[in-house]
């Protein structure tokens, strides 16, 4: 396998988008791209883009090909991939493949959803639950979190005052983040206040309905090099799946794919979660910042509740977890998630996050996973020479 | 719900038909073409005991549209007397009264108000059992 660089990426601001079509979204975001890493398009071999539920949200499938078309490539070998909430790191895992297996040179990874269309988005949302013996019964994906939140809650004492630090947590870094769709701080009495989606979440522990694209561009790391790039190089690439019903597995306070992801990423890597400087994760809700942070190693069970409270994911924590804001204030286009969050650790890993930016980190980490733990990718960036 | 599936999945949500695989006994709701811990093939249905136990549940205040008229309401995943799990709603009780660990055991009820694409939906609930 060759050595594989991150050199360039585009996004769109997030939010609710309602003059931009499904298909501009992905065009804006892949042409910024290109631009960002300075690479024509006509070098481009092949793209992989990450989109859960196109059909449900606009109607549209056969979506690689239109959104191609769309963004001027025309031709490309292009393929559209889905995993639910974690279609957008499938997706960069797909391209990363690509490349390292020196079939293409040039790969596009993009990831796109527009959930403002007009649905309903809780419905369609729900369809990455198992439709027969879960959705059937009236569950939502708040209310699966909701789920093991109470499980967690029960077993170690984890609190909605650390549920909240979660969220606030995210909003200060967020407010800084010109990507953000809410990019304003809260206080804990507006979670703790705000109404009820599924007991014990509120509003503020939901990550928002959001439309969104995020495009990264992969090569070769010694093509990075005589492009003049500083090499931001994947090292490591963890991809998982289990159960897709809640129930269907043993650990209700536990979201085990993301341990399963971590270990293999680390240990491509060669590295253990104490060399990661900071991490991009998947805070759909504020529950799962919690578990996924103690999946991923960074805490003890249990402990990723009173972390939070006590500031060790802050932006000058001993962990910084999601300096871009998070799903919860950045904004959770589902698609587009995982690989907006690689863009997060370019960014960061290239001293080009601005007013967010961190204290020259080095290894970065995007953990993305789909429906309430039934697939998930972790990927790590190391920045070198 | 379109009515072919739904005639197909009678058998588990009229019936609680489980399938129990005939070479390491392990129980699967709803049954499998292929064992998950042994990767037997050959099953013999098995229906569920009804009584068990709430592991985990949530009061739903934003449902999905089918299920508007009957919020707020709560889902349980329940496992039952024979280790099985399930999610399903948990019916005839105010939220406060189910927590983790309340016995409750499962009846046939409908499952959405309204009928969806002209089917009515029916299935099984859980409902707290005096302590
Ligand atoms: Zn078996």
């Amino acid at each position: 396998m060759r050595d594989v660089a991150v050199i360039g990426y585009g996004m769109t601001k997030f939010g609710e988008l309602w003059q931009t079509p499904l298909r501009d979204l992905f065009a804006e975001a892949a042409v910024a791209c290109l631009a960002d890493a300075g690479v024509e398009r006509g070098r481009l071999q092949s793209a992989y883009i990450g989109c859960m539920s196109s059909g449900l949200f606009n109607g549209q499938e056969h979506l690689a090909s239109i959104l191609c078309d769309y963004a001027g490539l025309a031709g490309l070998a292009a393929t559209r991939v889905e995993s639910a909430c974690a279609s957008g790191g499938a997706a960069f895992r797909a391209a990363y493949l690509e490349v390292a297996s020196g079939a293409s040179d040039f790969v596009l990874a993009g990831g796109v959803e527009k959930m403002n269309d007009g649905a309903d988005a809780t419905y369609c949302l729900s369809t990455a639950a198992d439709q027969e013996y879960e959705v059937y019964h009236g569950i939502t994906f708040p209310g699966l979190y909701a789920m093991i939140a109470h499980a967690h809650m029960h077993r170690y004492g984890t609190t909605p005052a650390q549920l909240a630090a979660v969220a606030v947590k995210n909003h200060r870094n967020g407010a800084l983040n010109p990507y953000a769709q809410f990019p304003v701080e809260i206080t804990p009495e507006t979670v703790l206040k705000a109404v009820r989606v599924a007991e014990p979440l509120g509003l503020f522990d939901c990550s928002p309905v959001t439309d969104g694209a995020a495009c990264v561009l992969l090569c070769p790391v010694d093509v990075a090099r005589e492009l003049g790039k500083p090499v931001i190089r994947v090292i490591g690439s963890g991809h998982a799946t289990d159960a897709i019903a809640l129930h269907d597995r043993p650990d209700l306070a536990a979201i085990p794919v993301v341990g399963l992801a971590a270990r293999r990423a680390y240990a491509q890597a060669g590295i253990t979660v104490a060399d990661v400087d900071f991490c991009e994760v998947h805070d759909c809700f504020t529950i799962a910042e919690i578990v996924c942070t103690e999946e991923l190693g960074l805490f003890e069970r249990g402990r990723g509740g009173p972390a939070a409270l006590d500031g060790l994911t802050a932006r000058d924590g001993k962990h910084p977890v999601n300096a871009s804001g998070g799903l919860k204030c950045k904004g959770h286009p589902v698609g587009a998630t995982g690989v907006a969050q690689i863009a997060e650790l370019v960014m960061q890993l290239s001293g080009r996050a601005g007013a967010r930016q961190l204290k020259s980190p080095r290894i970065g980490l995007a953990q993305n996973m789909g429906g309430s733990g039934g697939s998930c990718t972790v990927h790590i960036l190391e920045v070198g020479s | 719900m379109i009515s072919p599936r739904y005639h197909r999945e009678i058998p588990q949500r009229y019936r609680l038909e489980a399938g129990r695989c005939e070479d390491c006994g392990e129980i699967h709701f709803p049954p499998r073409f292929v064992c998950r811990k042994c990767g037997g093939k050959r099953f013999a249905i098995e229906v569920l005991p009804r009584r068990g136990k709430v592991l985990t549940h949530t009061t739903i205040w934003i449902p999905p549209a089918p299920f508007e008229i009957q919020k707020p309401y709560v889902v349980a995943i329940v496992e039952l007397e024979n280790g099985v799990r399930l999610t399903c709603m948990v019916a005839e009780a105010p939220p406060d009264e189910v927590r983790i660990g309340t016995p409750v055991e499962l009846i046939f009820r409908r499952l959405q108000a309204q009928p969806v694409w002209e089917v009515l939906q029916y299935g099984y609930k859980a409902r707290v059992l005096a302590g």
